[in-house]
């Protein structure tokens, strides 16, 4: 038996989550600064705009909050990228609004994210956004998640204090089967164990958090092949199928199978930025040749013949509303995934879940912004979908309104495990 | 003997922004009738040309390009922005500024930048030649606003954009949907930092515009910036002109883009420059930036870059 690991090996895309007051804007400040990813005149910048507010101190938070919205109401509305490096790793991260409102936007943080860091304030420990954070990690399969006990200098440092809040966190963590979880005591006001380990919690064994982000293994378990078509470049004796691997690696010479029309072929050559290479794994971009001149569109799906996802015109998918106009049974929509668009009608909602209790009814008929349900759909036409268990590209969809063109709903297909 | 093999297939960080960029660009083609790329000769714009070849080779670019030119633009830039578009065979439409103001539908400002002039011969090109898509350059990392951009960024009839009516964008499912009148701007390059377009163009060994290295050039200094006197203005008095060995950090339009010292003759010796430097690409040389707390969020509400 062969298994590959595939990996990015220097880059790590992580997410923040974390409610209002717990410190967060301040760890992702201190991450910045002690990478030195913010320069001197951004730093200028911030004090001048504290001096204008009348502040005696420079407010860090005005070195994120990037619109003019978000620093006249002192919140963070939307999602943003920050980008950072050490001479390990390179770092993406999305830096998610904290409001409960606002679960959406970590689920948006999360959807591309290897890592999730979970902020609690060690005062208060394990609270109802704690596990809200923990489940939509869960929920959007983030393979690591690092608990930050933030603010351990309030509580003098107590190791018992973390264990406690570390041992509460873990176990709810195993129960959504998060299969990573590391739990680290700091300050990110003070400095301690974010990039610097700290001089007050010398029983603390463990990495800083960056150490941790720095050395956290990239890829995760091996994946069944997909490579959605994009694109069909046609030259003169030259047609090929262009996309990017979703997951697992394609050879030349390797049968392959087309969905959902279910031809089956043969790979004859494979390029990667117009150099012919032998073999290709995720997350290149690619462009295949095929054996056969097979029919093949974009929204097709190529994969080994082995591992043919079953067409299906029924969607059991689990459902975050995103956009502020409801989800009803009923609605008419297009349904995105991969590559592919259809059309769909959404035939049941139901069994919603309660973040906080981690239990369900089973009384709804429509799906408000920010709530999580069961949502089933009927399309128009079959679509090659995987469980987002095992892919979390080809079991990702996107509903969207056909009129406006809003995105409605994420969607992952099937239902996780732990589903209560 | 192990019953398992295993093999490693590890892509580098770079690798992995190239598949990513490619991949939005090739999104653009296949969901959009009439998609554009601006391309100004700066290095963002010529990495996205150079990507725009990868990703759709054998085939030629099925872009056409589209340069807002200020007509403060530096000689060198436009030479090479020329020899570019020879080079790739695509065609080429250029938004000239100077004729809006000689038709009297713009005006010169006082401060003689002509930056934020760019917006209405960009937002006439797209109208005109009913363009869905407008591929852009922009980073996340240049500026805060820009950090809340997204990769596909609906922008309304009149070319506004609005941060909080953003859709949100999840896994890599772009959602290119518009009506009539609107279009999108996209983002490929939304993740890459000036580091690793640098780092990228050494890879790739991608030639830039001479400016971005140094070479001996008149200027003066004005609010704490080297800007190179031109047809777009004079130094005034109190502003003595000297000859310095500079370079610049981005391209833009004469009367804002600043020189900064340095003696940066090849990609290696950029590359180290900048890892060391401790002062922001868009602090050092873009002088409408500084206009205000929100001047690039202003402008791009308003239908710029």
């Amino acid at each position: 038996m062969t298994t590959t690991e595939i990996a990015v090996g220097d880059l790590l895309r992580l997410a923040t989550a974390g409610s209002v007051d717990d410190g967060k804007s301040t760890l992702v400040g201190r991450l910045l600064h002690d990478t030195s990813a913010v320069m001197p005149d951004q730093l200028e910048a911030v004090r001048r705009a504290s001096r204008d507010r009348g502040l005696a101190d420079a407010d860090l938070a005005l070195l994120t909050d990037g619109l003019r919205a978000e620093r006249e109401q002192g919140i963070t509305i939307d999602v943003a990228y920050r980008y950072f490096a050490t001479a390990r790793r390179r770092f993406i991260l999305a830096d998610t609004p904290g409001h409960v409102q606002y679960t959406r936007n970590m689920v948006t943080g999360a959807s591309t994210a290897e890592l999730a860091v979970v902020l609690v304030d060690a005062r208060h420990g394990f609270v109802e956004q704690t596990g809200r954070h923990t489940v939509v990690s869960a929920l959007l399969r983030v393979p690591h998640v690092a608990l930050a006990v933030n603010k351990m200098d309030l509580v003098g440092y107590a190791e018992d204090r973390f264990a406690e809040i570390a041992g509460e966190f873990t176990e709810y963590a195993r129960k959504l089967g998060v299969p990573d979880v590391v739990a680290i005591p700091m300050s990110a006001l003070r400095g301690d164990n974010v990039v610097e380990p700290s001089p007050h919690m010398t029983w603390y064994a463990g990495p800083t958090l960056l150490e941790h982000l720095e050395t956290v293994p990239t890829g995760g378990e091996p994946e069944a092949t997909r490579l959605p078509v994009q694109y069909v470049l046609r030259a003169t004796d030259f047609r090929g199928y262009a996309g990017q691997l979703s997951s697992g690696m394609l050879r030349v010479g390797d049968p392959v199978a087309v969905s959902p029309a279910g031809h089956r072929t043969r790979i004859t050559g494979i390029e990667v930025g117009g150099t012919p290479v032998d073999e290709a794994f995720a997350p290149q971009s690619v462009v295949v040749r095929l054996a056969d001149a097979v029919d093949v569109a974009r929204g097709d799906l190529i994969t080994p013949v082995s591992t043919v996802p079953s067409p299906a015109e029924r969607l059991l998918v689990v459902g975050c509303q995103l956009a502020s106009r409801p989800l009803r049974v009923g609605d008419r929509v297009l349904v995105r995934h991969t590559t592919r668009t259809v059309r769909a009608v959404v035939e049941a909602i139901d069994e919603r879940l309660d973040v906080h209790s981690l239990s369900t009814d089973n009384a709804a008929d429509t799906l408000y912004t920010n709530e999580i349900a069961l949502v089933s759909m009927r399309t128009a036409e079959p679509v090659a979908v995987d469980p987002y268990e095992y892919n979390r590209h080809c079991g990702a969809v996107l509903l969207i309104d056909e009129a406006s063109g809003d995105t409605l709903t994420a969607g992952m297909v099937g239902v996780p495990p732990w589903w209560p | 003997m192990r019953a398992t093999t295993r093999a490693r297939h590890i892509l580098s960080h770079l690798d992995a922004l190239e598949a990513e960029s490619v991949h939005i660009l090739r999104e653009v083609a296949a969901e959009f009738e009439r998609p554009v790329l601006l391309f100004s000769g700066g290095k963002d714009s010529t990495v996205m040309l150079h990507l725009a070849r990868k990703a759709f080779l054998p085939a030629p670019i099925p872009f056409q390009l589209l340069h807002v030119d200020t007509g403060h633009n530096f000689p060198e830039t436009l030479e090479f922005r020329d020899r570019a578009v020879a080079r790739f065979g695509v065609r080429l439409l250029v938004a000239d500024v100077q004729s809006y103001i000689d038709a009297g539908e713009l005006r010169e400002r006082p401060d003689g930048t002509r930056n934020p002039l760019q917006t209405l011969p960009l937002l006439r090109a797209i109208e005109a030649n009913r363009f869905d898509a407008v591929l852009g350059g922009g980073r996340r990392d240049e500026e805060k606003a820009r950090a809340k951009e997204r990769v596909f960024s609906l922008r309304d009839e009149f070319g506004q954009w609005d941060p909080r009516r953003q859709r949100p964008e999840l896994w890599r499912l772009y959602n290119g949907r518009h009506r009539p009148g609107e279009h999108m701007r996209v983002f490929p390059l939304s993740n890459w930092t000036e580091l690793d377009v640098w780092g990228y163009v050494r890879a790739e060994g991608i030639e830039l515009p001479a400016i971005y290295f140094t070479h001996r050039r008149t200027v003066f200094l004005r609010d704490g910036m080297w800007l190179a006197p031109g047809s777009w203005g004079e130094p005034q008095a109190g502003e003595p002109v000297q000859e310095r060995m500079v370079r610049y950090r981005t391209v833009g339009d004469m009367s804002c883009t600043g020189a900064v010292d340095s003696p940066a003759s090849s990609v290696d010796e950029v590359i180290a420059e900048i890892a060391a430097s401790r002062v922001t690409e868009r602090g050092s040389s873009r002088a409408d930036d500084r206009m205000s707390e929100a001047a690039m969020e202003d402008r791009k509400r308003e239908g710029y870059f």
